[in-house]
Order: C-alpha cells, then structure tokens, then sequence
C-alpha cells in the first residue's frame, strides 16, 4: 500500500485541482482548477512544491484523513477549525503528518474553500493535461468524482525536502470578514445596458445559494437592458468573472466550469480579484466597483509580486523560482 | 493602407476582463464566416505568442485568454489584422472546403427516441417521416461547448422543427439525438436537458481519457446521421468495447 492518506470524512464536496485545464475549451471542455487561486498557490508554497501541483479543494465542510506515512501539508484558504489528533493547528500554515495523525478539517466559519497541499502533490492521472477534477462531466481528479469515505489517496515522490518555513507572515492572509469589493472592467456587452450597467455598481448583492463552480447567481437590484438592446447575443466563448445577465436581470457571476453562453455581461471581475469569488458563500455580500484596464493590469502584477515574495520568505531566494504565473493563469 | 483598414472595419473588439479580447467578425449564424473565424482563430493560435493561454473559437467570434502582465493587446490585434489580411487575400476560400463528412449512426424512435412521436405530431407527419427527414439532412458544426464534445449544429429542416419539453428531463443518457427549436444536437455527456430525444447513437461522443477526446468531429465537419437498427446498434457498442 503506497498511499499517503485515508479519507475517514469526505466533507461535503472535496476535489483534486490544480491550476485547471487549459488548451480544451475550444471542445467544449473548461477550465476547472481551484476557485481560490491564491489560497491554491499558496497551499503549494507552503507545502513545499511548485505552483500547479495537485491540491484538495473542499467546499464548505472539510475533510478529515489519516495519515499513512509522514508527510508535510500547507492548509489555506476559508477560515474554519483544523485539528491534528485533536489539537488545534493555525490556518495558512505548513506543518507535519507522522503515520497515525489525524487531520480534521471543520466548516468552514468565513468564506467558502479549504486548500491542502501536500508535499509533492496529490497524485492522480493527468486527464487532458491536468489532474483537476470535473465532477460535472465525472472525469479527471480522482476517478472523476468528489472524495467519499474510505477512498486512500497518493501522493507524488516530493523533488526536495518540504520543510519550509511553517507560518506565512499575516499581510500575506486575506481578511474575509472584510466586506467583498470586487472590481471590474466593463463587460463586452456594458453598451446593451441602461447607463452601460451603472447599477452594478451603485447597489450592493447577495450571494445566493446557487452558487457552484459554474457560476454564482446573485440577487440584488436587477439591472435594466438599454431599450435598443437585443438583450442576447450569438452563443461566444465566456471567461470566469464575466457577469451575466438574463432577461429577469439578476447577475450571475461566471466562475471556471463554463465555455459558453449567450446572455449579454454587463461587467467582467478583473483577474486579481477572481480568487474573491471562490470564498464567497450564499448570504455574501457583494459590491462591485468599476477600474481602467491599466489599473487591472498594475493589480494582476502586483498579485504576481506578493506570491513571489512569499516565496522567497517561505522557500529563500537562491532555490530558483517555483511559480510560473506566466501562461498559467487567467 | 487601404488593406489594413479593410480589415478594422472587418473586425471588432471587445474586452472581456483583463485577460480576454473577444473577436467578433460578424453577428450571425453563417457557414462562410464561422469558416474565417475558425481560420484566423487557428493561425493565431499557430503563432503562439507569449502570453497567450488559449483561444477558443464561436460562430463568428472567438476569445482570447491571455496573461495580462506579460501580453500588450495593442500589438496583439496588429498581428491578427496582418493575419486576418492574409486569409482575406488567399483564394481557397471554398466555404467548409476542409471539413470532412461523419457519419452518425442512430437508432430512432422506441427507448432511445421516446419523442419521436410527439416531434411527428407536433408536424402532422408520420415517425416514419421524421426519421427519413432527419437522416437526410446535413449538419454542419459550427463549433463545440455549453459541455464537453457538445456540436453546435446547423441545418436541421424546419418541417420537423419542434420546442422544448416544457419540463426538462432529469436524466438524459449519452447519445441521444435530439430536437429544440430549429436546431438538432447530441448529449455527448448523460446530464440533465429538455430536447425531444428522437434516437441514440452508440458512438462514445466524448472520452476525456482518449488521445483526441472528441474523436468524431471537429467545428468545420458536417454530420449526417444514419438511421440504424437497434441490432446494428448493440453491434456497434459491443464493438466499442471490445475495440
């Protein structure tokens, strides 16, 4: 038996992801890959490893192992209670598993996903070139599906020793409990609203409970299509952030499991702020605020910046770079 | 130039996000710009540019996904113009030229088409028409997506046009041929769906562990769907198995 943990609690809705799938949409096939993109590289820095490995990505309860054999784990993500074999362990920080430990994590009490890496990554076969689960489509990940009870999960040969610095310094953990602003450029669609979609902006919505890794549905003030508008458009190719809007005119917030769709958006979530949207829970509170591109582009360099720097803290500078944010990402 | 703002007029942009330019090169369903779309889409992709992730094609626009601190979207779109020139002046611009033609076989009607004889009502006609129809028609694919594999399909005659069930279907298996509107397509995936479910093929649509995971038919193919009997049908799944 070479696995590394046993699943004694599922939790409700556990996945392998790494950064997803690129290169298939064109056949119909998303992204997929973790939600929270930087709780997700982080996770693997902690854990020791490059930035694409293979994590867990739990959604709202997590999941309780036993470890098999010694390893090392990075916990990041929502905020909720983890315990190992009973004593309370920080979030957003690295630490070690000897065969026998318990590792239990709770729901989640702010925010939405839970990320454990593991040194060397979750080991599951490459489907399409990614190891991130589909469970819609049921492939990918492992066998396709969210963990279950007594599923045993392995994990790849760690290229170094990943025994990094355990605990990240506080800047570098996101405050959920802040109110979520997320900021946006106008949609490719903003002309076929009334006031190009000003209303997004000046009202604030609530995460409601359809929410998935589809999209999150919001409620809030519907907002009004231009009276010229066609209201639709010619089915074309979607990109997580894209806000939608139906003919009832309630948003809907694409995340990383659509290709396409033919409702007009009226605004999309610049890419730094994306990994907001995958810690949102139903009953959220959203408010969106309109940038310039040059803004959103400074904003997605300096996110590229502070994960670079986190790096050097956690794994030294003379090691080389393990992140290749370039190509990535979306 | 005269050339170079021939192809501004031609083409339009739109932002979507930080990270993906949206090509639009018309605003309707036709075979001969969804075949320009499809070309400029694969020679740009053939350039492989730094900082392009992926580029996915619609049918008459396609996205661009790209890494927004390394790529400048102002020279992008001057290197898809100078491209989109260059299909504008060569001559092979036979419409779907290069597209091949598959063949799909269906067993209509019984448990795997339970509409089949609402599409027939629906239209005054018999099964039997609706079939004949059906198999004699020429679907062209215009591109893939809403799920893995899934044709967006051209073509479908308007004598057996027919809407949605008004209460979707929980369980749809992988397969069926189906009917909404004026449009046919095929679950390459079982999920849930309202299309009247007129046969089923025994193809394996989509296989995401297979080297091409959509092995029948790409956007630029037209389908034709064979009618088969349901032993045909049980030969040609057995021999997927066994194969």
């Amino acid at each position: 038996m070479d696995s590394t943990f046993l699943v004694l609690e599922p939790g409700s809705f556990t996945t392998v992801q790494d950064a997803g799938r690129r290169g298939y949409q064109k056949l119909g096939v998303p992204v997929s890959g973790a939600a929270d993109e930087y709780a997700f590289r982080v996770a693997n820095l902690l854990a020791g490893n490059h930035s694409n490995a293979a994590v867990l990505e739990m959604t709202v309860v997590g999941c309780t192992l036993a470890a098999l054999k010694p390893t090392w784990v990075g916990v990041t993500g929502a905020e909720a209670e983890i315990k190992k074999n009973g004593s309370k362990m920080a979030g957003w920080s690295g630490f070690a598993l000897e065969p026998g430990d318990v590792l239990r994590m709770d729901k989640v009490r702010q925010g939405c996903r839970l990320y454990l890496g593991v040194s060397g990554g979750i080991d599951v076969p490459e489907v399409m070139a990614s190891r991130s689960t589909n469970a819609q489509a049921g492939f990918g990940g492992y066998r396709g599906r969210a963990l279950r009870k007594g599923d045993f999960l392995s994990v790849v040969e760690p290229s170094r020793d990943a025994r990094v610095r355990s605990e990240i310094p506080r800047k570098f953990v996101p405050d959920l409990s802040e109110k979520m602003v997320l900021r946006c450029l106008p949609g490719p669609q903003a002309d076929f609203f009334r006031s190009r979609g000003e209303e997004l902006f000046a009202s604030e919505y609530r995460v409601t409970t359809q929410a998935d890794k589809r999209g999150i549905r919001l409620e809030g003030p519907a907002l009004q299509h231009a009276s010229d508008s066609p209201g639709g458009v010619l089915s074309e190719p979607s990109l997580p952030g894209n806000i939608q809007v139906p003919g009832d005119g309630s948003p809907i917030v694409l995340l990383r499991e659509q290709t396409v769709g033919g409702y007009a958006k009226v605004a999309t979530v610049i890419s730094s702020d994306l990994w907001r949207l995958g810690q949102a829970a139903p009953g959220d509170r959203i408010r969106f605020q309109p940038v310039d591109r040059e803004t959103a582009v400074s904003l997605r360099r300096e996110m590229h910046q502070r994960l670079k720097e986190l790096e050097n803290i956690l794994h030294g500078q003379s090691q080389g770079s393990f992140l290749d944010m370039e190509g990535n990402t979306v | 130039m005269r050339l170079e703002s021939q192809a501004t007029d031609m083409l339009h942009y739109r932002d979507s996000g930080d990270g993906g330019l949206l090509v639009e090169l018309g605003d309707r369903i036709d075979w001969t710009l969804n075949t320009r779309t499809r070309r400029l889409a694969l020679l740009l992709e053939r350039e492989a540019l730094p900082g392009v992730v992926e580029i996915v094609p619609a049918y008459c626009s396609f996205l661009i996904l790209f890494e927004p601190a390394t790529l400048n979207t102002e020279r992008l779109k001057a290197q898809i113009e100078e491209l989109f020139q260059e299909i504008e002046d060569s001559d092979d611009e036979e419409p779907g030229a290069s597209g091949r033609s598959v063949e799909i076989p269906v067993c209509y009607g019984g448990d795997y088409g339970p509409d089949l004889a609402s599409v027939a009502q629906n239209n005054g006609l018999s099964p039997e028409e609706v079939v004949r129809i059906h198999s004699s028609g020429i679907y062209p694919v215009y591109m893939l997506g809403f799920a893995p594999g899934f044709p967006y399909l051209g073509g479908l005659d308007e004598s057996i046009a027919t809407p949605r069930l008004d209460t979707p279907r929980s369980h749809v298996p992988a397969g069926s041929v189906g009917i909404a509107g004026a449009q046919t397509g095929i679950y390459p995936l079982a999920s849930p769906g309202g299309w009247r479910l007129i046969g089923r093929t025994p193809l394996t649509l989509f296989d995401p562990e297979a080297e091409d995971p959509v092995p029948y038919y790409r956007p630029g193919d037209s389908l034709r769907f064979v009618a088969v009997s349901e032993e045909e049908y049980n030969r040609i799944l057995r021999e997927a198995c066994h194969g």
